[in-house]
């Protein structure tokens, strides 16, 4: 181990083009990820803001939030099941938007939530009329308490109160009101799908001890007329979300395929050229295992520094990125998941050394193989 | 002929050894019958592909032979696995190769303490042993040198230091001389001879260089895979 340390201290420059492109490859890991990971939050984070556990639809809406309707008698029925307080409706609306500032044709997209169970971040009171949180996001577009933003050709007026974090859904900046505010704006941008009181869209469900409360036990509750599914199940429902999350995950797996076969090629030249040094280390003594190991101390250090460098290069590009712009967020998880991904191709692409470690003849070092 | 010494640092009998090349069985070593005392030096001279390359690889435990026995120091390595040689090598047994292989990127002191990092590990015994070589071999200011900063004769004297590092029952010198002019070949192997008479080591010394033979107790010719002749050596005039 001190050998393979050593050489490393000592001889840095064998191991530069191995750490440049291995630092490339970490970054274009964790930037993928990062990308994947803002994408997936600007499309989920108004269901993932949910406190509940469970969001019920009407069973006609193929799981998606425009296409459910659920009436009061339905509500009452799955507020039944699932105890008292323990359920609230939601209700939205896509529509483009004039903000303070902006042009007459610079329309914003924005959707509009009304909520009953408060979710992460805001308030248990709804707001009152004509009153809504904005999403962070719309600090962006010059939206501060007391902007007053106008919605939909009917251009609603509603009043920015305060702000709540990562609640965009399907890309888009959210205002959440109450249900009366969402209906009230409904009826006047989209009378041809307005709703009657009482109505709402999916139902958000809370779980708790007293009550056994299942996905399927509300739906037998309802007699069919709802899909109720969790949290996890509606945000994999979304239009685009898991599409997006397999088509980065294949790019991030070819990109992972690419590191061992840069780890694997690096170090199985440099065998190559120790293979004289190994003959003389295994004629001294030195077991098969022991070198294996230095290699692969080095092949681990050499990727852990790339890692750090591409850690660094993350953090500063998500503190610099301006919020609004590139969909980028560097979590933890990614980036010690982005490091895992590297540290588990620099062991695999070791391996391939292993083999030549093993053939490398100790006699040939003294001439004696023939 | 007989060997006056009681202890024997090398006994090797009927070693044959055989390769296999394409569809043909390439015969090394046939019969060969070989002891080496416990503080003798002895000259294994031959012209190329003689054997005399093979029959020190086996003494070293680098190669097995394929019949024989072969016992080094009172271990009897004939049928020894590969694992088991390895840490026989690592015990019992030094060498000294042709092209000296000092590592490039350690000190001289490293290069002795390799012997240790790669065996038992003994820290500062270890340090302390490589310090006291270094002293004894006169290298003791160029400690931290890297190989590169050293002369061939230097470089020579930190290779016999490192074969000495685990105390061995034999060191195996493998053509000391030949990338070395006559003057500096003359000082190296002037220098085994002390090194090992000082110390009580038995030592091989593979050469086909007839000059270094006047520094062996013992000149052993083998051509062709057997032993032609054996005799003393007197020492030269120093």
């Amino acid at each position: 181990m001190k050998l393979a340390l050593r050489e490393l201290q000592r001889r840095p420059g064998r191991f530069v083009v191995a750490t440049v492109i291995l630092t490339l490859i970490a970054l274009l890991l964790m930037f993928l990820g990062g990308l994947l990971d803002g994408l997936v939050a600007s499309s989920t984070g108004a269901l993932r803001a949910q406190t509940g556990q469970f969001i019920v639809y009407s069973s006609t809406s193929r799981n998606a939030l425009v296409r459910s309707r659920i009436e009061p008698a339905t509500h009452a029925q799955v507020a039944a099941v699932a105890g008292p307080g323990n359920t609230g409706g939601l209700g939205s609306v896509q529509l483009g938007s004039r903000i303070p500032g902006h042009g007459p044709r610079d329309l914003v997209p924005i959707v509009l939530f009304g909520y009953e169970l408060a979710p992460r971040g805001l308030p248990h009171m709804p707001p009152g009329p004509d009153e809504v949180y904005a999403d962070t996001t719309l600090k962006a577009q010059n939206v501060s308490v007391g902007t007053v933003i106008e919605l939909g050709p009917a251009r609603s007026r509603v009043r920015v109160i305060g702000f709540v974090s990562d609640s965009q859904y399907l890309g888009q900046a959210t205002l959440w009101g109450s249900l009366a505010t969402w209906r009230g704006v409904l009826t006047e941008n989209r009378p041809g799908e307005r709703v009657a009181d009482g109505v709402v869209q999916a139902i958000i469900v809370r779980h708790d001890a007293a009550h056994a409360t299942t996905p399927a036990g509300i739906d037998a509750a309802t007699g069919g007329a709802t899909t109720t599914l969790t949290t996890d199940q509606a945000i994999n429902a979304l239009p685009g979300v898991a599409q997006q999350q397999s088509v980065f995950d294949q790019i991030i797996g070819v990109t992972v395929v690419i590191a061992i076969v840069v780890v694997a090629l690096f170090f199985a030249l440099i065998t190559i050229e120790r293979t004289a040094l190994y003959g003389v280390l295994k004629a001294l003594g030195a077991s098969s295992t022991t070198l294996f190991w230095g290699v692969l101390l080095q092949a681990l250090i050499v990727t852990l520094i790339a890692s750090a460098i591409g850690i660094v290069a993350s953090l500063i590009l998500a503190a610099i990125i301006p919020p609004g712009s590139i969909p980028f967020i560097a979590t933890p998880l990614r980036l010690a998941t982005s490091v895992a991904y590297l540290v588990i191709a620099a062991v695999i692409g070791c391996a391939f050394s292993l083999r030549r470690v093993l053939k490398v003849d100790p006699a040939a070092a003294i001439g004696g193989g023939q | 002929m007989p060997v006056t010494q009681t202890a024997v640092a090398l006994s090797m009998h009927g070693i044959r050894r055989t390769f296999r090349v394409a569809d043909d069985e390439v015969v090394a070593l046939d019969g060969v019958d070989l002891t080496v005392g416990s503080d003798e030096i002895l000259a294994l001279v031959g012209p190329s592909g003689s054997g005399k390359t093979t029959l020190c690889s086996i003494a070293g435990g680098l190669l097995a032979p394929t019949s024989g026995s072969v016992v080094v120091g009172g271990q009897d390595i004939s049928d020894y696995t590969s694992r088991q040689l390895t840490d026989f090598r690592r015990n019992a047994v030094g060498f000294v190769f042709q092209t000296v292989n000092l590592v490039p990127f350690l000190t001289a002191r490293e290069n002795l303490l390799v012997v240790d990092e790669i065996g038992p590990r003994t820290g500062a015994r270890g340090r302390a042993r490589a310090d006291q070589l270094l002293e004894e071999l006169g290298l003791a200011d160029r400690a931290k040198n890297m190989p590169a900063q050293l002369s061939g004769g230097q470089r020579q004297r930190v290779a016999i230091g490192r074969a000495l590092m685990n105390e061995p029952s034999l060191v195996l010198f493998d053509e000391p001389t030949s990338a070395l002019d006559t003057e500096l070949g003359d000082q190296v192997v002037h220098l085994i001879r002390e090194e090992m008479k000082s110390r009580g080591k038995a030592a091989i010394i593979v050469t086909h260089d007839d000059r270094i033979t006047h520094y062996a107790d013992r000149i052993v010719r083998i051509v062709d895979g057997r032993i032609t002749h054996e005799g003393a050596s007197a020492p030269p005039d120093r």
